[in-house]
């Protein structure tokens, strides 16, 4: 416990070191002001641009493609991996194909997807669920995988029903593997959107960000970086956290 | 009667293989029609259909100007993967020997991992300049980080007996690292530079689709930008076909090397 401590305390340090270093390096000129501002003056502009309300449209615009991305991916991948799970000839398919996928860099369809569906929410929507929906997909399968056919041996003998061994036993057996597979949904759905919006769109933080660049903005531009990434930092620690104590749980009962 | 055995074994194992590369087939004429289906839907203003990238990918391949831009992105891409590998390689088994420097940086790295590092692609621009630097700035930032992770996991899981061992040799730390931690780790290795591969190309793709000049990710927004259906398209092709290629190879690879370590 105590080590824990220390590490988890040396981490904080460390972080709160590069900040201050940062911080100096801003205020004594050794970083050029136009390249990088002053972290306090990136928590200012933030705190400005947010409370200003100026952004509350690009702030519901953007969450709201995320999370629905976030959802059509984790339904859409959950289904499929359950499907391919129960035939061997289809995993044979899929399991390549899975593969091969994670290697192909999923924005470069993104222009495409424009052409396709015009600019706005449903290009977004659809880059963000390629880049996750993978991931749960294969998360799923191996979530199937790792349930131990004993756990079904006893489902059989109690003769559940299949919604309730769905339910009862393969759900919680399955659900760390799945988890993690909702988290990286999560944090793939957000780059692919943000991605998207930064790079090709006329909406959202991703465009207001690439707005404040283009217009020579600076203190917007850190501002609303800040904010994306604190979101993003957040998010995800919150997943982390809940999966840490799903874990706990486990161990415990 | 062993014989007969390993025979029946051998057959039902090429019907399944049979089977296998029939799936395949079917699969791949399944991905062929969606795409001359989606081509046709829009009658070619957003993807043009299969058979006429491909001759539209014929013609641009023997064109200077497609191998100029191929060229800066390889060159971007090269420079990128090899220093995430490199650096990711050394980081990693650095923090995984050194038991506590890992633990308070691991959740960092991991944190890094999942940000949209889209939004600081505009601080690399301020920083490196517009060009190749930027790139593979970017490149880098995408794809040390699982490189890292990978390799700290790997040494992490190493039996302790190992790294006692080399201490009781006396080793030096570079001749552990190279004699010890290196071979014993090389699986691992080799998924996290199939990872570092993918991401980092993916970072200079998107380095360049973002305020650049030259490169593939640049074409391929050009194509977009000048209603360029073909060229947009060829170049997806061409990026998706040696990323699959290059991903089966190390693959391959990993597979034949975990196999001979075992």
């Amino acid at each position: 416990m105590t080590r824990r401590r220390a590490v988890l305390f040396v981490r904080i340090a460390v972080l709160a070191g590069l900040v201050a270093s940062l911080e100096i390096c801003c205020r004594t000129g050794i970083i050029d002001p136009l390249t990088i501002i002053p972290p306090s003056d990136m928590v200012a502009s933030m705190i400005d641009r947010v409370g200003s309300g100026e952004l509350d449209e690009s702030i519901v615009n953007t969450f709201s493609t995320i999370v629905l991305a976030f959802v059509l991916a984790v339904g859409c991948g959950t289904l499929a991996g359950a499907l391919v799970h129960r035939s061997s000839r289809l995993r044979d398919v899929a399991d390549p194909l899975l593969a091969s996928y994670y290697s192909v860099p999923t924005f470069i369809f993104y222009p495409l997807l424009v052409a396709l569906l015009g600019l706005g929410k449903a290009p977004l929507v659809v880059l963000g669920v390629l880049s996750a929906a993978p991931a749960v997909m294969i998360s799923t399968l191996s979530g199937l995988d790792s349930v131990s056919p004993v756990l079904l041996k006893l489902a059989r003998v109690h003769r559940l029903s299949p919604v309730r061994t769905l339910w009862w036993i393969v759900l919680p057996a399955a659900l760390p593997r799945l988890f993690s597979g909702f988290k990286l949904a999560l944090s793939y759905a957000l780059i692919g959107v943000i991605a998207g919006e930064f790079i090709l769109s006329g909406t959202g933080l991703g465009y207001a960000i690439s707005f404040a660049y283009q217009s020579f903005d600076n203190r917007a531009m850190y501002g609303l970086m800040l904010f994306v990434l604190l979101v993003a930092v957040i998010a995800n620690g919150i997943l982390y956290a809940w999966e840490g104590r799903l874990a706990r749980r486990r161990s415990a009962g | 009667m062993s014989d007969v055995a390993l025979e029946n074994a051998q057959s039902r194992h090429s019907a399944r293989g049979r089977v296998r590369a029939f799936d395949a087939a079917v699969v791949a004429l399944l991905i062929l029609a969606l795409w001359q289906a989606i081509g046709s839907w829009t009658k070619g203003v957003a993807v043009s259909p299969p058979l006429q990238t491909l001759v539209y990918l014929f013609d641009l391949l023997r064109t200077w100007m497609f191998w100029d831009h191929a060229a800066a992105t390889l060159a971007a891409f090269l420079v990128a993967f090899s220093l995430s590998a490199l650096i990711g390689l050394a980081l990693g088994l650095i923090f995984g020997v050194q038991r506590f420097t890992g633990e308070v940086a691991e959740p960092i790295l991991a944190g890094f991992y999942t940000i949209p590092k889209v939004t600081l692609y505009p601080v690399v621009l301020l920083v490196f300049g517009l060009g190749m630097s930027a790139k593979i700035a970017f490149g880098v930032m995408h794809g040390l980080v699982p490189m890292t992770l990978f390799t700290l996991g790997a040494v992490r899981s190493l039996p302790p007996v190992l790294i006692r061992k080399a201490k009781v040799l006396r080793l030096s730390p570079g001749r552990t690292m190279l004699w010890v931690l290196m071979p014993a780790c090389r699986p691992d290795i080799v998924n996290g530079l199939r990872i570092s591969f993918s991401l980092s190309l993916l970072g200079v793709l998107i380095g360049e689709m973002f305020s650049s000049q030259r490169g593939l990710g640049f074409l391929l927004v050009n194509g977009m930008a000048q209603h360029n259906v073909p060229l947009s398209t060829a170049v997806v092709t061409v990026i998706v076909v040696v990323s699959i290629a290059a991903n089966s190879l190390m693959l391959r690879l990993g597979g034949r090397i975990a196999h001979r370590s075992n």
